[in-house]
């Protein structure tokens, strides 16, 4: 496997990994508190618009020209991939709270609750938010499967890294019954980050006409000059944040749970 | 109307996100990147320094706005 072809399918793996953790929450959320039929019916809905766009939009973008598609996807993977890395390095600098998916499934069941009594037949509440939930974290799996899959013509690569990203974390969810709280979600998000960010900035330069030196071999360079400068930028924000509270919340600013970024370098 | 101004404005969050900088900026980032490309000057460096510098900015925005 190439290098691109081996950073296309850990980036997409990560990403539906991600995603389809955030999903089964929400699904958990409902189905216990509401009714697992309606969810199931509310899941099985997401899937196939899931499904259709991606048949509708797959063939669209694998007909652009090659210099038209990479810099058409480089733009909207670097627009898409700075908006994870700017949180994920907010979060990791202690200013952004992180995700905690035990925290999202009882915000999700009290909300739930709220709902009243359970509707006979199928449940408009579980369907509505099972639909929803699975369809948004949904719609950026697909994105990420099509952007790097028509870019590197292996569309199949990225949907298979995709489904087995999925499958593992239902597999996952239905062993445990209960939210992946301890999924290192938030490290994922910040390498995500870093993924979309180098390949879209390599195949945005290259759409515009520049030329990498080293070819493919530029990408080597790119992500862990792109980490590096995150993990700056990290480092900078924590320093300015220590320094904000003063000596007598220093204490407690290292009392903070390490961040990403460090768990991250450290393979924590 | 109001079902396609959701639609818009669902787009236009899912796409552009909580900064609207970032987007403008891998904009001209592009452009000036394509530029330089049709001159004898290199061009490859133009993209990963214009990234940094709008990461910077609205990472640094951010973190300045939540303090």
């Amino acid at each position: 496997m190439s290098g691109p072809a081996l950073g296309l399918a850990v980036s997409v793996f990560l990403a539906c990994a991600v995603e389809a953790v955030e999903a089964l929450t929400i699904v958990l959320a409902v189905g216990y508190t509401r009714s697992w039929r309606s969810t199931s019916v509310g899941v099985g809905a997401a899937v196939a618009v899931l499904a259709a766009l991606t048949a509708a939009l797959g063939p669209a973008l694998a007909a652009l020209p090659i210099g038209v598609l990479r810099v058409v996807v480089g733009a909207l993977l670097l627009i898409f991939g700075l908006q994870w890395l700017r949180k994920a390095i907010l979060r990791a600098g202690g200013v952004k709270p992180r995700r905690d998916e035990r925290e999202a499934f009882e915000r999700e069941r009290l909300a739930a609750r709220r709902q009243g009594q359970v509707r006979e037949g199928l449940d408009p509440y579980a369907f509505t938010i099972a639909f929803k939930g699975v369809l948004l974290e949904g719609l950026e799996v697909v994105f990420i499967v099509l952007t790097f899959g028509a870019n590197q013509h292996d569309v199949g690569l990225a949907a298979a890294a995709a489904g087995v990203a999925v499958a593992a974390v239902a597999l996952a969810g239905l062993a445990v019954h209960a939210p992946l709280a301890r999924v290192p979600e938030n490290t994922m998000k910040y390498l995500v980050g870093v993924m979309l960010t180098s390949f879209g900035t390599f195949w945005g330069a290259e759409g515009a006409g520049a030329h990498w030196p080293g070819g493919d071999g530029a990408l080597l360079a790119i992500v862990p000059l792109t980490l590096a400068a995150s993990l700056v930028m990290v480092w900078l924000i924590r320093r300015r944040t220590a320094a904000t509270r003063g000596p007598a919340d220093a204490g407690a600013a290292d009392r903070e749970p390490v961040s990403e970024a460090d768990e991250a370098m450290v393979g924590a | 109307m109001s079902r396609v101004v959701s639609l818009l404005r669902f787009v236009w969050e899912f796409v552009v996100g909580d900064d609207w900088r970032i987007a403008a900026g891998v904009a001209v980032g592009l452009g000036l990147t394509a530029g330089i490309a049709h001159s004898p000057v290199a061009a490859w460096w133009v993209l990963p320094a214009a990234i940094l510098l709008l990461l910077g900015l609205s990472v640094w925005r951010a973190a300045r706005r939540r303090a």
